[in-house]
C-alpha cells in the first residue's frame, strides 16, 4: 500500500502573530517553524501506525514550500516516512497547494492531510485535492481503521461522530483521535539524512485568492472581577450586561 | 443569476448553522443585486417555505434516495447542477462539518476562488473581499476572490439569523445522482446534550478539576444553562473526558456567545481555540491565571466552591 502524507510549515503554537509591509505579510523575523500539529500529530502518525501493521506500505510525504520548508520536511521523514518530495513553489492558498499537490498524487492508495493548518486555517487542500483527482473524502476523522482495501473512518458530525466504510483510495482530513502521540527517536534523526528528498518544479497554478491585509483583533476591554461570595453578582452581569444568558 | 445558499440537515432537520448561511447569503444577494434561492438535498421534515423569513426567494429541493446520507462526492456533483441551472455567482457552505467536505469540491469543479470560515459580509466596494480568522483567531485577515464565481463558508455562530416575513417558492429540481463510494454504517451521540460546535454557551473546565469524578458538578452548571461541554488538552489526554471535547489549537475550535472556563490556566494553544467566544468568564484560583488577561468576567477563587454556586445562582435567575 502507498500512502501520501501532506505536511506543511506553520509558525510555532506560541510565535507572535504580527505583520509588516502595511500588514500585507506575515512579520517571520523570529519565528520558530513547526511542522502543522494536525499533520504531524494526526496524519502523519496514523500513516505510520499503518506502517508498522503492515511493513510492506510505503509513506510518502509531499509539502509545497521553498527550500525554507526543508527543515520541516526533514523531521518529518525523522518521525516516519520513506521518502519526500518537496513542491518548489511558495504556497500562497488552499486550490494552489492542492493543485500543485495533485500533480504529483495520482498514484496513492491512501492521501493524508491534517484537518487545517494553524496559520491560515483554510481546512480546504484536502478536499480540493480529492475533487481533482475524482476520490471520496472524509473531512474531520476522528478514527481511521484499515482491513484490506476498505477503510472504516469516523467523523466529527455535529453532536456526534458518524462511521463510513469506503473503498481505497480514499483523502482523508485527520483530527485528534485518529492517532495516538509519540516523539521522533534519534534513530529516525539519523536515518531522515540518507532518506531521498525529491524536488519537483511547480505546475505554476494560478491562485484563485489572494491575501491583501491582516489585522489584530481588537483588544479586549478587561477583565471584570467579582468576588466568589457574590457569584449573583456575575449571573446579573450576565445577564443585564453582557446579554449571555 | 443568484446567490446560492446550501442547506445542511441532521436527521431531517435544519442546522441552526444554516440558518445562519440562510441570512448571511441572503444579506449578500441584496447587496450585489442578486436573488438568494437555497438548495436543499434528500428528504425533510421541514417546512422549506418558511425559509423565505431569512430573505431566500426559491428553494431548489432535490430529491433521491442517494442524497439522505451524506457523501460529498455525490452532494457536489448535485450542487454544482444547481449551481450551473440557477447562475450562481455566489456559493455559500456552513463552515461545519458538511460545508468542510462541499466547498472545496464544489469550489474546484467550478473554479471559484473559495474563503473558507468568513465572518463578515464580503466587502465589494473593490472587487470581492472577504473577511475570515487566521492564526487561530489571534489575527484577521481580507482576502480577494478574484474568480468569476465564489465560494465561501461561513463560520458557525458568526453572524446572527435574521427573521422576517416571506415565504419562498419551493420548487423540485431534477439532478442526476451518482452512487456513493462511500457507505454511513452508524452514528452516534456525544457524551454532551448540546453540540458543541453550534452551542451558544459553552462549559469547559480543565485539570483544576484534579481528577474525572469531579464533572458532576460541571454537568449540572452545563445542564442548568443548556450549555455544550468541554475541556483542555491534558483532560483529554488523561481520558478524564472524551477527545471531541477537547478544544484549543489542536482540538475544536468553537466561538459561543458565552465560554465558561473553569480550573483552565489559559495556554496560549487553548486560547487559539476559545477566544473569539463573544464573552469569557474564568474561573481559577490563581489570580495569575493567564487566561484572566482574555477574559470579560473572572471570579479568583476555588471552582470546588464557586461551580455550585454559580448553578444555584443560574437557577434563580432561571426562577427555578
Ligand atoms: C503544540 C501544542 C498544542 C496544544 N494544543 C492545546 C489545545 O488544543 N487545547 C488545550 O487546552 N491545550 C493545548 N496545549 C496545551 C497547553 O499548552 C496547556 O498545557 C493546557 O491548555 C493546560 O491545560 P489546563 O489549563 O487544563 O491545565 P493547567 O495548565 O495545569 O492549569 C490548571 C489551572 O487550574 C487552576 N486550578 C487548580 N485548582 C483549582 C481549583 N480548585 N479551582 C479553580 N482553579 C484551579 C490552576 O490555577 C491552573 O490555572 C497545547 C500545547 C502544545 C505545545
Amino acid at each position: 500500500m502507498k500512502i501520501l502524507v501532506c505536511i506543511s510549515k506553520t509558525p510555532d503554537t506560541t510565535a507572535k502573530i504580527a505583520f509588516t509591509d502595511n500588514n500585507t505579510k506575515f512579520a517571520e523575523a523570529g519565528v520558530q517553524w513547526i511542522i502543522n500539529p494536525y499533520d504531524e500529530w494526526y496524519a502523519l502518525v496514523r500513516a505510520i501506525e499503518l506502517k508498522e501493521a503492515d511493513p510492506s506500505t510505503v509513506i510518502h510525504l509531499v509539502t509545497v514550500g521553498g527550500t525554507d520548508a526543508e527543515p520541516i520536511i526533514r523531521k518529518a521523514l525523522a518521525l516516519g516516512g520513506d521518502e519526500a518530495i518537496r513542491i518548489n513553489t511558495q504556497p500562497l492558498e488552499s486550490y494552489q497547494v492542492a493543485a500543485e499537490i495533485a500533480a504529483v498524487a495520482k498514484d496513492y492508495d491512501l492521501i493524508l492531510v491534517g484537518k487545517e493548518t494553524i496559520d491560515y486555517n483554510g481546512g480546504a487542500v484536502g478536499g480540493m485535492l480529492a475533487e481533482l483527482l475524482d476520490l471520496p473524502f472524509v473531512a474531520n476523522a476522528t478514527n481511521f481503521q484499515l482491513a484490506g482495501t476498505t477503510a472504516t473512518i469516523k467523523r466529527e458530525i455535529e453532536g456526534g461522530e458518524e462511521t463510513i466504510e469506503c473503498p481505497l483510495p480514499v483523502v482523508v482530513s485527520c483530527q485528534k483521535g485518529v492517532a495516538e502521540a509519540r516523539i521522533p527517536n534519534m534513530r529516525g534523526i539519523m536515518a531522515a539524512r540518507t532518506k531521498p528528498l525529491k524536488v519537483v518544479e511547480p505546475a505554476a497554478t494560478e491562485p484563485l485568492t489572494e491575501y491583501r491585509k491582516f489585522q489584530l483583533p481588537p483588544a479586549k476591554a478587561g477583565v471584570k472581577l467579582v468576588s466568589p461570595d457574590n457569584v449573583d453578582e456575575l449571573v446579573r452581569l450576565l445577564h443585564e450586561e453582557a446579554r449571555a444568558i | 443569476m443568484s446567490v446560492l445558499i446550501f442547506v445542511d440537515q441532521l436527521d431531517g432537520h435544519i442546522k441552526k448553522a444554516s440558518h445562519e448561511a440562510l441570512t448571511y447569503g441572503a444579506k449578500i444577494a441584496e447587496q450585489i443585486g442578486e436573488t438568494a434561492e437555497a438548495v436543499v438535498l434528500g428528504n425533510t421534515n421541514e417546512d422549506l417555505a418558511s425559509l423565505g423569513q431569512h430573505g431566500v426567494k426559491k428553494v431548489h429541493h432535490v430529491q433521491a434516495e442517494g442524497l439522505n446520507q451524506f457523501d460529498s462526492q455525490v452532494y457536489t456533483k448535485v450542487l454544482v447542477q444547481v449551481a450551473e441551472q440557477t447562475g450562481a455567482k455566489v456559493i455559500i457552505f456552513s463552515n461545519n462539518s458538511s460545508g468542510k467536505a462541499l466547498a472545496p469540491r464544489v469550489a474546484v469543479r467550478l473554479k471559484a476562488g473559495l474563503v473558507a470560515g468568513a465572518t463578515a459580509l464580503p466587502d465589494t466596494s473593490n472587487g470581492f473581499v472577504v473577511r475570515k480568522n487566521v492564526f487561530s483567531g489571534k489575527a484577521i485577515a481580507n482576502v480577494a476572490i478574484k474568480s468569476e464565481i465564489k465560494v465561501i463558508s461561513l463560520n458557525v455562530n458568526a453572524f446572527t439569523i435574521s427573521q422576517g416575513e416571506g415565504t419562498a417558492e419551493v420548487v423540485p429540481f431534477n439532478a442526476t445522482v451518482d452512487t456513493a463510494k462511500t457507505n454511513v454504517t452508524g452514528t452516534s451521540k456525544t457524551s454532551g446534550k448540546v453540540a458543541l460546535t453550534e452551542a451558544d454557551i459553552v462549559v469547559s473546565a480543565g485539570r483544576g478539576l484534579k481528577g474525572p469524578e469531579n464533572w458532576g458538578m460541571v454537568e449540572e452548571l452545563a445542564d442548568t444553562l443548556g450549555a455544550a461541554l468541554a475541556c483542555s488538552r491534558p483532560v483529554a489526554d488523561a481520558h478524564w473526558r472524551p477527545h471531541n471535547e477537547h478544544v484549543g489549537q489542536t482540538g475544536i475550535a468553537v466561538a459561543p456567545n458565552l465560554y465558561i472556563a473553569i480550573g483552565i490556566s489559559g495556554a496560549i494553544q487553548h486560547l487559539a481555540g476559545v477566544n473569539r467566544s463573544k464573552t469569557i468568564v474564568v474561573i481559577n484560583k490563581d489570580a495569575e491565571a493567564p487566561f484572566f488577561k482574555a477574559a470579560d468576567y473572572g471570579i479568583v477563587g476555588d471552582a470546588f466552591d464557586v461551580v455550585p454556586k454559580l448553578t444555584a445562582a443560574v437557577q434563580k435567575l432561571k426562577g427555578k
